[in-house]
C-alpha cells in the first residue's frame, strides 16, 4: 500500500483530497478555534509600516541642503531628497513633452520663475495646431517605415483630433514618451549589468520573477508615498511595473547571442563598449525589441491604473466616462489608446529595422529632405491655423487646436444600440445574471468562504508537496500563513474564488480554442494575431462592453476577468501545440493514429507543460483585473487596495493588501512553474 | 611541360617556409609550454602538477584539460594546421593565441611580445593592427549588409564610413561577392556567408590570420571551392596562418605544417609528407593509414640520387610536385625522368616503379598485412 503511494501521484492526490474533506467537516467555525480561523497576529503590520515609512520620509539620515529661498543651509531627510528630485526631474520632462504639443508656461517658469512668467505675459510656449503634429508624425512615419505607416501614424492623429480627444491624447503621449524610453533604457541598463556579472543576475532574477506576478496596482501605493500624486508618480510606477519584462528579455537575448559573434567583434578589435553597442545589443535585437514592445504595450495598459494616482490624459478620461456608463465616449476613448500603442510600437519597430544607403550619392535636397517636409507641414499647419481663425471666428479654430469632447463623436449610436440590446434581451440578459449569480457564484464563494483554515492549508501544502516535494510545501505554507495571520484571510478568499472561477473558465476556453485554431497554420495564425491585438488592449477596455450588457454586477466582473485572462492560455495552447515537432507528427502518423488519438495521445501531452506556463499567466492576469473589478463593485482585496489609495494612512494598509493579493499568485505560481519545469525535463524540452 | 608541375609547386610553398626556419629570423607565433584547464582550482591544481599534467587526474577534481603543454613556432608566412577530432584542444589553443580565452599557464610571443602580459588596450591595438580571425559558424553580425560586416572592423578602429566603405568595397572584389553589397548575412548561402567572414576577417590586412574550422559548416563541393579559394587568397596574400580543422584530407591539401592533437596535446607536428611517411604516434599513424600517399607525397620522398649515365627522358618535373599531378606524365614517359630543385638544377632521378609502388604498392601490402 505505501509502496504504491509513494509510486502513484492520482492515489496521493486522493489520500489528500481525503483528507482535506474530512478537515472540512470536522472542523466547527467558531472564533476561538485556531483551526477555523488564524488570529490576526500581524494586524499590527501596516501602522509598522506606516510608521517606518514616515520615519524613512522625514527623519532618516538628514542632508545638508542648501535653499535658495532662505538663502541657507537646511537639514533635510535623505530620501524625501533623492525622490523629491527625481519627481521633479520626471515632471520636467513629462511638461517639456506636453507644452511642446499642447503649449504652456511650466517649462519657461523652471527656468526663470513664476514671478518673470507673470510678469511677461508673452512668454508663453504656444501649443502646435494639431495638423502640424499629425503631419509631422506622418512624416517621421514615412521616413522611418514607408507610405503605409506614414498613412497609419496620419489617420492616427486625424482620427484623435477628430473625435476630440486631442488635448488628452497628447497629455497621455506626454507620458508615455517619457516613461517609455526610461523603462526602455532601464531595462536595458539592468540586463546588461546582470549579464556581465553573475551576482547581480543572481539577485536580479528572484526579484523580477515576482515583480512579474506582482499585479501592477500594487506598485501604486508605495509610489504615492513616496513620490506623491501626479503625473511623475503615474509615470514611475508605469516605469516600475514595465521595466522587468525588458530587463529579463535583454538578459535573454544576450544570453542567445553566440558565443562565436561575441568573439568576432572581439577579433575585429572592439573595445568592451563598442563589442556591448555594437555587437552584442544589435545581434541579440530580436528579443530586445520584443521588450520594446512590452514596454508600449505596458505603458498603455498602465494609462487608467496610473490615473489614479494623479496621470492626467486619456486614462482619466475612461475611468470617468466609465463611472458615469457613458459606453460610447469610452469606446471612443479606449480607441484613441489603443491606436496609440499600435502606433508607437510600429514606429519604434521600423526605427530599428531601418538602413542606410551607403552608395547614394545625394544632393543637399534628397539629403534633408525630410526636414524640408517638416517644415513644409509646419508652416501650412501654421497658415491654416491662421487661416482657421478668420473662418471661425465665433467659438472655437478646429484648424488650430479642437478642445476636447468638442468633435464629432459616435456615442448616441453606440448609447442606442446599447439601449436596444437592453430592450431586446432586457430578460435574457437578466435570466443568465441571475442564474449565474445565484447557481453558480454564490454557492462557490459560500464554499470558500466555508472552508477552515486549517483544511487549506492541508489542500494546498499537499499539492505543493506532492509537486514539488518538501520545499515547494514549506514555500506555499509560508506564502499563505502571511495572509492568514492577517485580519483579511476572508478578503482573500474571495479574491480566491473571483481567480478560481475566472481562471477555470478561461483554461476551458483557452484550451478549446487554442487547440481547434492550431490545426490549420492559416487559423493559428489569425488567432496569433488576435492574442496580440487583445493583449494590446489596456485590461479595463473589456469593463465596456461587459458592462453594457451586465451592469454594474459580479457577473460583469468575471466576464471581464475571463475574457482577458483567457488570452494567454489561447496563446500558450497554440503555441505549444505548434512547437511540437514535425517528426512526432510523422512517427504519429506511421503508427496509424486517427486525429483525435493524435492530439489525446502525442499534442497534448508534449505541450501540457507549455499550458501550464499558460495557466500561470491567466492566474496572473486573473489577479492584475481583481483592482478593475474593485471599480464595479467587489467585496475582495482588491475593493480595500481601492479605498487605501485615497485614505491618507492607506500605506500600510495598501501594502501589505498588495502583498497578499501577491501572495496568493506566487503560491500558485510556486506550484505551476515546479510541475511545468518537470515536465519539460522529463520530456526533454528544457 | 614544366607548368603541369606548377600546380603542385604553388600549393607547397614551404621551400620558402623552411629556408626562414633555418635562418635566425624571430618567429611570428612562438608558444612555450602552454596549458589551458577549465576548472575552479585549475590553477592550483597545475602548480601542483609541476607541469605533468594527467588529463584523467584532473578530470575527477572536476578539471577540464584543454591544452596541455603545447610549444611550436609559426613563422613568417606559413601555414599551419593544426589538426584534431573535436574534444582535442585544437580550438582552445587557437583562442589562447588570439587571447580569446587565457591560458592557464605559459608563454605566448606574437613577434616576440608576450601576449599574455598585454593589457586590455595592447591587446585590442594589436587586434586591429595584426589580426584577423575566420569562425565556424561565420559569426557575421546579423543587422549589418555584407559591406558593413566588412567594414565593421575598420569603423571600430575609427576608420571614416567614406574609407572603410571604399576598402570594404575591394574587399568584396577580392572574394568574388560583387553585386551583392546590400544583402543581409541571412540572404546568402553558407559559402557566400563565409567569404564575408573572410573578407571582414582581411580588412585591416593583418598579418596573422586565424581560422577556425572555416570550412566545417559547408557542403563537400562548397568546401572544395573555398579551399581552392583560400589558397588562392593565400599565394596572393602570404600571411601567417594558423588553421584549425578537423578534416585531415583538408589538412594535407592545404598545409605547410600540421600539427596533430589529441586530448590537448599535440601528438606530432610536421610537413604532411612526414606524418604520413613517419606517424609518431600510434593515434597519428590510425589517421594516415587511410591516406593516399599520393596526393600527399612529393617527387622529393621517392626520387633517386641522379646518374647520368642513365638514359633519361626530356621531361623534367621539379621535386616539389605532389606525385598524383605529375604521375601520369612520368609513367607515359617510358624513361626514367629527371627531378630538378627551383633553380633548374638537377638534383635527382625519378623511375617509374617507385610511382607504381606509391600508388599501389603501400595498399597492397597494407591489405596483405590485414588479412594476415
Amino acid at each position: 500500500m505505501s509502496e504504491a503511494l509513494r509510486q502513484n501521484k492520482y492515489l496521493q492526490f486522493a489520500l489528500l483530497l481525503v483528507v482535506f474533506v474530512l478537515l472540512c467537516m470536522l472542523i466547527t467555525p467558531t472564533e476561538s478555534n485556531w483551526f477555523w480561523r488564524l488570529p490576526p497576529l500581524i494586524q499590527q503590520l501596516p501602522f509598522i509600516i506606516n510608521d517606518s515609512v514616515d520615519y524613512l520620509m522625514f527623519e532618516w539620515w538628514p542632508i545638508e541642503v542648501y535653499d535658495p529661498e532662505i538663502e541657507d543651509y537646511e537639514e533635510k531627510p535623505l530620501v524625501r531628497e533623492i525622490t523629491r528630485s527625481t519627481s521633479g526631474l520626471i515632471l520636467f520632462m513629462i511638461e517639456f513633452v506636453r507644452e511642446i504639443l499642447l503649449g504652456g508656461v511650466k517649462t519657461i517658469v523652471t527656468f526663470m520663475g513664476w514671478d518673470w512668467a507673470t510678469e511677461n505675459k508673452w512668454a508663453r510656449w504656444p501649443a502646435l495646431p494639431w495638423t502640424v503634429v499629425a503631419g509631422g508624425a506622418a512624416i517621421l512615419g514615412y521616413a522611418l517605415g514607408g507610405w503605409r505607416l506614414s498613412l497609419f501614424v496620419g489617420a492616427t492623429f486625424v482620427y484623435i483630433a477628430v473625435f476630440g480627444q486631442w488635448e488628452p491624447s497628447m497629455e497621455t503621449l506626454s507620458f508615455v514618451l517619457v516613461a517609455a524610453p526610461a523603462a526602455v533604457l532601464l531595462g536595458l541598463l539592468f540586463g546588461v549589468w546582470a549579464f556581465r556579472n553573475r551576482t547581480v543576475e543572481a539577485i536580479l532574477n528572484p526579484i523580477l520573477n515576482i515583480m512579474q506576478i506582482v499585479p501592477h496596482f500594487s506598485y501604486l501605493i508605495p509610489v504615492m508615498v513616496f513620490f506623491g500624486i501626479g503625473d511623475h508618480a503615474g509615470a514611475i510606477a508605469t516605469i516600475i511595473f514595465a521595466t522587468p519584462p525588458m530587463v529579463r528579455l535583454t538578459l535573454l537575448g544576450l544570453k542567445q547571442v553566440p558565443p562565436e559573434v561575441g568573439e568576432a567583434g572581439l577579433m575585429s578589435g572592439c573595445n568592451s563598449w563598442q563589442l556591448l553597442v555594437r555587437v552584442l545589443l544589435p545581434t541579440a535585437r530580436r528579443d530586445i525589441l520584443i521588450g520594446v514592445n512590452q514596454v508600449i504595450m505596458s505603458c498603455l495598459a498602465m494609462v487608467v491604473i496610473a490615473s489614479l494616482i494623479g496621470a492626467k490624459g486619456l486614462g482619466n478620461d475612461l475611468l470617468i466616462a466609465l463611472n458615469r456608463l457613458r459606453i460610447g465616449l469610452a469606446l471612443e476613448i479606449g480607441v484613441c489608446i489603443v491606436l496609440i500603442a499600435i502606433m508607437l510600437d510600429r514606429l519604434s519597430l521600423a526605427w530599428a529595422n531601418k538602413q542606410t544607403d551607403y552608395f547614394a550619392d545625394l544632393s543637399f535636397v534628397q539629403r534633408n529632405k525630410y526636414s524640408l517636409m517638416f517644415g513644409g507641414v509646419f508652416v501650412a499647419g501654421i497658415v491654416l491655423a491662421w487661416i482657421g481663425s478668420f473662418i471661425f471666428r465665433e467659438g472655437f479654430n478646429y484648424l488650430y487646436l479642437i478642445p476636447h469632447n468638442k468633435g464629432i463623436t459616435t456615442e448616441n449610436f453606440w448609447q442606442a444600440g446599447v439601449d436596444w440590446i437592453w430592450d431586446t434581451f432586457f430578460y435574457t440578459l437578466k435570466g443568465f445574471n441571475e442564474w449565474l449569480i445565484v447557481e453558480v457564484l454564490v454557492p462557490v464563494k459560500t464554499a470558500y468562504l466555508a472552508m477552515p483554515v486549517a483544511a487549506t492549508f492541508v489542500l494546498a501544502m499537499g499539492i505543493g508537496f506532492i509537486i514539488g516535494g518538501i520545499r515547494s510545501a514549506l514555500i506555499i505554507g509560508g506564502l499563505l500563513l502571511f495572509i492568514a495571520l492577517t485580519e483579511w484571510w476572508d478578503r482573500a478568499l474571495i479574491t480566491a474564488y473571483l481567480v478560481t472561477v475566472s481562471v477555470v473558465i478561461s483554461t476551458f476556453l483557452g484550451v478549446v480554442v487554442g487547440t481547434i485554431c492550431a490545426q490549420h497554420p492559416v487559423s493559428s495564425r489569425f488567432i496569433l494575431t488576435v492574442c496580440d491585438t487583445f493583449q494590446t488592449f489596456p485590461s479595463f477596455i473589456y469593463l465596456i462592453p461587459v458592462m453594457m450588457l451586465f451592469g454594474v454586477t459580479d457577473t460583469s466582473v468575471l466576464i471581464a476577468i475571463v475574457i482577458y485572462a483567457t488570452v494567454p492560455a489561447t496563446r500558450y495552447t497554440v503555441e505549444g501545440l505548434l512547437s511540437v515537432p514535425p517528426s512526432l507528427h510523422e512517427a504519429g502518423s506511421m503508427s496509424g493514429v486517427n486525429r483525435l488519438q493524435r492530439w489525446l495521445f502525442i499534442e497534448l501531452p508534449m505541450s501540457f507543460p507549455h499550458m501550464a506556463l499558460g495557466v500561470n499567466q491567466t492566474v496572473v492576469f486573473a489577479l492584475s483585473m481583481v483592482i478593475i473589478g474593485a471599480m464595479i463593485g467587489t467585496d475582495d482585496l482588491g475593493q480595500l487596495i481601492l479605498g487605501a489609495l485615497s485614505e491618507k494612512n492607506g500605506v500600510g494598509n495598501g501594502l501589505t493588501l498588495g502583498i497578499c493579493v501577491a501572495f496568493i499568485g506566487l503560491a500558485i505560481d510556486q506550484v505551476l512553474r515546479t510541475w511545468a519545469n518537470q515536465r519539460k525535463s522529463q520530456l526533454g524540452l528544457a | 611541360m614544366v607548368a603541369l608541375g606548377t600546380g603542385g609547386y604553388n600549393q607547397n610553398n614551404d621551400m620558402t617556409a623552411e629556408a626562414e626556419i633555418t635562418t635566425a629570423q624571430q618567429p611570428v607565433i612562438r608558444c612555450e609550454s602552454v596549458y589551458k584547464i577549465f576548472g575552479d582550482n585549475a590553477e592550483s591544481m597545475l602548480e601542483e602538477a609541476d607541469g605533468v599534467v594527467d588529463a584523467d587526474k584532473f578530470h575527477q577534481a572536476g578539471c577540464i584539460v584543454g591544452v596541455n603543454d603545447a610549444s611550436f613556432e609559426v613563422h613568417q608566412g606559413e601555414l599551419l594546421i593544426i589538426m584534431g577530432l573535436s574534444g582535442s584542444g585544437k580550438s582552445t589553443l587557437l583562442r589562447c593565441i588570439s587571447r580569446l580565452t587565457d591560458a592557464t599557464a605559459g608563454k605566448i610571443f606574437i613577434e616576440g611580445d608576450d601576449i599574455l602580459q598585454m593589457n586590455s588596450k595592447q591587446l585590442i591595438e594589436l587586434r586591429r593592427s595584426k589580426m584577423g580571425m575566420v569562425f565556424q559558424s561565420f559569426a557575421l553580425l546579423p543587422h549589418k549588409t555584407v559591406l558593413e560586416n566588412i567594414a565593421f572592423p575598420l569603423q571600430v578602429k575609427g576608420v571614416s564610413t567614406r574609407d572603410s566603405i571604399q576598402r570594404a568595397k575591394e574587399m568584396v572584389d577580392l572574394v568574388s561577392l560583387s553585386g551583392r553589397e546590400n544583402y543581409f548575412p541571412r540572404q546568402l548561402s553558407g559559402g557566400q556567408q563565409q567569404r564575408v567572414g573572410i573578407a571582414r576577417s582581411l580588412a585591416i590586412e593583418p598579418d596573422i590570420w586565424f581560422l577556425d574550422e572555416p570550412f566545417s559548416a559547408l557542403d563537400p563541393l562548397i568546401r572544395k571551392e573555398m579551399q581552392d579559394e583560400f589558397l588562392r587568397l593565400q599565394d596572393v596574400l602570404g600571411k601567417t596562418i594558423l588553421f584549425v580543422t578537423h578534416d585531415f584530407d583538408e589538412a594535407l591539401r592545404l598545409a605547410d605544417r600540421i600539427a596533430i592533437m589529441k586530448d590537448g596535446v599535440i601528438e606530432q607536428l610536421d610537413t604532411p609528407a612526414n606524418i604520413v611517411l613517419n606517424p609518431a604516434t600510434e593515434y597519428v599513424r590510425k589517421f594516415t593509414e587511410e591516406v593516399p600517399r599520393e596526393k600527399v607525397l612529393k617527387i622529393k620522398s621517392v626520387m633517386d640520387p641522379f646518374d647520368p649515365a642513365e638514359d633519361f627522358s626530356d621531361f623534367r618535373v621539379p621535386q616539389d610536385a605532389i606525385i598524383e599531378t605529375v604521375a601520369e606524365s612520368v609513367l607515359n614517359a617510358g624513361k626514367p625522368v629527371r627531378v630538378v630543385d627551383d633553380a633548374g638544377e638537377v638534383v635527382g632521378a625519378l623511375h617509374a616503379s617507385h610511382i607504381v609502388h606509391v600508388l599501389f604498392g603501400g595498399h597492397a601490402d597494407h591489405a596483405a598485412e590485414k588479412s594476415s
